[in-house]
């Protein structure tokens, strides 16, 4: 079942999301509404992952270097910040063109929960869903913000 | 071991009219003097009543709240005429009494300024006014005159030269300014300008900005101290019903079984709300109080003495306390099902976001009693009507929308709202703060008009005949913080200062220092003196203040009053209509027809063009003129056609302005700030229902560690307001609070060996002071500072050695959906530095009281008069007057 190959593809889209959140928000540190609203959507990717565990159990979890993986779905995270307001509007895009890909990830297996009559997945890819639209918001929220004096503006 | 309420008393009028506690009770015309015999009986009776009390002069420092006048449930708050005459005067030596309110904290009591030869010498409260009954506190008693003839009041405009402030003249210093703010128009734009303004304006003044800033230049980047003092209660509105306005009333008081008051020491900050509550808490039949405060405040002393509780969480803790509260009316059945499916949206939701919220989970992460916590929520759930207050322990703390919400959310799973006794009152820190909300000189349009609904912005476009592309609305207004963020990094080239003082009011004062003295950023301040802020410059304008100027503005209770001039302002000093109206002139805005876009001239003319920008919405002025406005009483809005005479409390049907087309905001999430778009408001389809929201609790930006291993507040004291720019300067008031001080509690103290007056460092990651402590009544591991001490009136200040300053410490963090910062929660360390002379300068009245003996009693104030009067009726009041007919009309 290739259900497996997407639930390894949540997991670490998740992780890959928690983290560049996190690398964002310390290198942005001195907007600190980035800094915090970072962390707390970090925290939400991090419950992600957990919930994951007893699915992976039954479902199993395939990584990369499966040849039944394609390759274009990775996506590497941010391990360093750019400088400057343009810097983290760009950063900004970079969560959000993450956020994204978990977020379809996790329709993907919302499908798949539903032709599997899975209650407990369906549960856990609904509400993960949701938690991913609302850091998708924030993040539309801050772009729509920062963007005028960014490219206006800034020195 | 829980209690509940006691029963509601609901004493009949008849039954009144046999306790010796009847108030004085006379059917008379407004602004009439009666002279029945009745009336002279009452007056007796109640002077029965005030045996014990001192009535006639009084040291108004000594006794805050003045003598008592207790009345039954459901009664009119009986009258009270305070006043203050400087040097001894009497009031037939005045020459003149002019109309106004008081501008020295939200509460907005009527009163008269007294003239005499050319200069303000004291005030007097209006008996006929429905905001105070004739009361005033010690801040409007004693400090709303002196300052105005104070030697150092700036009269002249002063430039910058060659790193010094001098003296010039308007055209040289407007000259300036103008030139700045021609040559980034041209080079960048006007996102290039930013504006900060403040809560003590009048409407007319913040109206004008708002449409220099909006139409005129066009930047979104306008705001006002307004987002340090008010912008949760704004905020807390526009998620619950849709859009900003105060739901309830002053009169609430008069008729609740129940007060709760979040985070609000009401008796240090609304003094004159705080005796109107004195009155009934002190009858034979008085409602239950219910106080949630870290510090032992003479609320919570009150709270203790109705058979109440307080509450004293951790700070940083507010929403899991709510979240208790809240999950115990489900738990209990305390929720009226029938009004909830009916009036709003989103409840099960929240009963699923409370439902971990136990009493056991509450009591460990706040640090409360979990009986306490259930006896709360139990008045709270079996009261017949409660009213709720809200301020700066809510708004300047963690989670400060969301915990303001919840406040919200507790009346409505009740319908406990618009009707007498049952309602909220997210109060103002500022006397027009409301204003600055109202009229588009913060983050808000003008109107409570949604940036994101085309409509509404078309709607001002119109008005004042621009391109609506003019008018900034592609994302929030940009709130003060980030503000000061666009001009430290020099994008904002030109920050205006208007009648704040943000270099001692603003968190993390070394970096505002840094912001305002800085090369990057060419600063303006306009003030009535030279201010911490003033003093780093490039232009500082001399205004005009209070009853140097008319003007209109709205308290906290949504009541308008036209305070008019009474006296010049000095040497060059302008109003800062005049000084905007000057701006405007120079730059010479033009509407799409080439016409002035600022062609008012007068006050009036100014309050005329923005009742027109207030029709049709929920803050309605139409029915308002200066003519009406001078009667006997301030008018609360809406003012209608249909609501001629004004309207007392909003939502009475449980209708909220939420339909997608009408509300201020689509609104937020709590948790994040990110915007709900229109789409999704709009398939809610709230169509006038009442939003139900909430969030989780998280844990504060900064929690105590080894290092810091306490927590640092911030708050007021009841003789200071603000920077004290006024009250700094009466004697009076002045002398009942001179310094600064942090407050232990005896366990910390003695931890510490620190005995009272002890020279305390108080140090955060981000600065420290040394001051003298207090051991006092905060909660055991928080050390309370008032952020009142600047450095204006030190002789040997160094500005960038600041010793008193509480904002030293404090962080530059806000709420994510009103953007307030958080000065109430931060972690700090305390060490003994030396010994003191004394005790420590904090005054004995109130919160700050000492918890040992031997330290003498805050006095000395001037003499001040107390005379009870009979009491007029009120219009639009729902209480009953003794003889039982209805009170008012």
């Amino acid at each position: 079942m290739h259900l497996a190959t997407y639930v390894g593809l949540a997991h670490r889209s998740e992780r890959t999301l928690a983290e560049s959140l996190r690398v964002v928000g310390e290198g942005h540190a001195r907007h600190p509404d980035v800094l915090f609203t970072c962390r707390t959507l970090a925290g939400f990717s991090d419950d992600h992952v957990r919930q994951l565990e007893p699915v992976a159990r039954r479902y199993g979890e395939r990584h990369g270097g499966d040849v039944e993986e394609p390759d274009r779905l990775h996506a590497a995270g941010l391990a360093e910040v750019r400088s400057g307001p343009v810097g983290l509007l760009r950063d900004l895009q970079d969560l959000h063109v993450l956020g994204t890909l978990v977020l379809t990830t996790w329709t993907v297996i919302n499908q798949a929960a539903q032709g599997l009559r899975d209650h407990e997945l369906l549960s856990i890819a609904r509400s993960a869903s949701g938690q991913t639209s609302r850091q998708l918001s924030w993040l539309n929220t801050r772009m729509k913000a920062a963007a005028p004096q960014a490219l206006i503006v800034a020195p | 071991m829980s209690r509940g309420p006691p029963a509601p008393a609901r004493a009949s009028a008849a039954r009144l009219t046999s306790t010796t506690n009847r108030p004085p009770r006379t059917r008379i015309r407004l602004g009439t003097e009666p002279r029945s015999s009745r009336a002279r009986r009452a007056r007796l009776d109640l002077r029965t009543a005030l045996v014990g009390s001192t009535v006639g002069h009084m040291d108004r420092i000594a006794d805050v709240w003045g003598p008592r006048t207790p009345h039954g449930k459901g009664t009119v708050w009986p009258a009270r005429v305070d006043e203050y005459l400087a040097d001894g005067l009497s009031e037939d030596e005045v020459d003149r009494w002019v109309p106004s309110a008081c501008v020295l904290c939200s509460n907005g009591c009527g009163c008269d300024i007294a003239v005499k030869d050319g200069r303000m010498v004291g005030v007097r409260g209006r008996a006929t006014d429905v905001v105070n009954h004739g009361r005033l506190g010690p801040k409007g008693l004693y400090g709303s005159t002196p300052w105005a003839s104070s030697p150092d009041r700036l009269t002249r405009p002063l430039v910058r030269e060659a790193g010094q402030l001098v003296e010039t003249d308007w055209d040289t210093a407007m000259g300036r300014v103008v030139e700045v703010s021609r040559r980034l128009l041209a080079e960048k734009g006007p996102l290039t300008h930013g504006f900060y303004s403040t809560g003590q304006l009048f409407a007319e003044e913040y109206y004008v900005l708002g449409v220099i800033g909006k139409a005129g230049l066009g930047t979104p980047h306008m705001d006002g101290n307004t987002r340090l003092c008010t912008a949760t209660s704004a905020a807390a509105f526009k998620e619950s019903f849709g859009a900003d306005g105060q739901p309830g009333s002053y009169t609430d008081v008069e008729h609740c079984d129940a007060l709760f008051l979040y985070g609000h020491n009401m008796a240090e900050t609304q003094t004159v709300l705080w005796m109107r509550v004195l009155d009934r808490t002190r009858s034979p039949d008085p409602p239950v109080v219910v106080c949630v405060d870290p510090r032992r405040t003479p609320v919570a002393v009150e709270a203790e003495r109705t058979g109440g509780v307080h509450l004293a969480p951790r700070v940083g803790t507010n929403l899991a306390l709510m979240n208790g509260l809240t999950r115990e009316l489900f738990a209990n059945g305390w929720v009226d099902e029938r009004w909830v499916r009916d009036h709003t949206l989103g409840v099960e939701e929240l009963r699923g976001i409370v439902e971990p919220y136990t009493p056991e989970v509450v009591a460990r992460t706040c640090g409360v009693d979990a009986d306490d916590l259930r006896r709360a929520a139990r008045i709270f759930g079996e009261s017949r009507d409660v009213l709720s207050t809200v301020l700066q322990g809510f708004y300047q703390s963690h989670q400060a929308t969301a915990s303001a919400v919840a406040v919200h959310n507790l009346h409505l799973l009740r319908g406990l709202i618009g009707r007498p006794g049952s309602g909220v009152l997210q109060m103002n820190g500022q006397p027009t703060a409301q204003n600055n909300r109202e009229c588009g000189a913060d983050g808000d349009l003008p109107g409570f008009r949604n940036w994101e609904n085309p409509r509404h912005v078309g709607e001002l476009a119109e008005l004042w005949n621009v391109d609506p592309l003019t008018i900034p609305h592609w994302a929030p207004p940009t709130h003060a913080m980030q503000i000061f963020g666009y001009a430290e990094e020099g994008s904002i080239g030109l920050l205006w200062v208007v009648g704040t003082n943000p270099a001692v009011s603003m968190p993390e004062s070394a970096r505002i220092r840094r912001i305002l003295g800085g090369d990057q950023c060419f600063v303006v301040v306009q003030d009535l003196f030279l201010t911490e802020t003033a003093r780093l410059a490039d232009v500082v304008l001399p205004a005009a203040g209070w009853g140097e100027k008319t003007g209109t503005f709205t308290n906290t209770n949504r009541v308008v009053h036209l305070s008019e001039k009474a006296v010049e302002p000095p040497g060059e000093a302008r109003s800062d209509l005049e000084i905007f109206l000057m701006y405007a002139d120079a730059m010479d805005f033009r509407d799409r027809d080439g016409a002035p876009l600022v062609p008012w001239r007068e006050p009036e003319e100014v309050f005329d063009a923005w009742r027109e920008a207030s029709r049709g919405r929920p803050v309605d002025y139409t029915g308002l003129t200066y003519a009406r406005l001078r009667g006997p009483t301030g008018i609360p809005w809406p003012v209608t056609e249909h609501a001629p005479d004004g309207t007392d409390r909003l939502y009475h049907d449980g209708v909220f302005p939420t339909r997608t087309d009408e509300c201020e905001t689509y609104g937020h999430d709590l948790l994040t700030g990110a915007v709900v778009t229109e789409q999704e408001h709009r398939a809610m389809r709230p169509d006038g229902r009442a939003f139900l929201k909430g969030a989780h609790h998280t844990p504060p930006h900064e929690e105590p560690g080894p290092e810091y291993p306490m927590l640092y507040t911030t708050g007021r004291t009841v003789y200071q307001f603000h920077t004290r720019t006024k009250t700094g300067r009466s004697p009076s008031l002045r002398a009942a609070a001179p310094d600064a001080w942090v407050e232990l509690s005896e366990v910390d103290a003695a931890r510490l060996g620190v005995s009272e007056g002890d020279v305390v460092r108080v140090e955060s990651p981000r600065g420290a002071i040394e001051v003298r402590a207090r051991v006092g009544r905060v909660r055991p591991g928080t050390v309370f500072a008032p952020f009142h001490y600047g450095s204006w009136d030190l002789d040997d200040a160094d500005p960038e050695h600041q010793h008193r300053q509480a904002n030293e410490l404090t962080m530059t963090v806000w709420d994510p959906v009103s953007k307030q910062p958080y000065f109430k929660t931060a972690a700090c360390r305390v060490v003994r530095v030396r010994g003191g002379d004394g005790p420590a300068p904090a005054p004995t009245t109130a919160a700050s009281a000492p918890v040992g003996g031997g330290v003498p009693g805050t006095s000395g104030g001037a003499p001040t008069t107390t005379r009870l009067t009979d009491t007029p009726g009120y219009p639009d009041d729902p209480a009953v007057d003794a003889a039982g007919g209805t009170g008012g009309r």
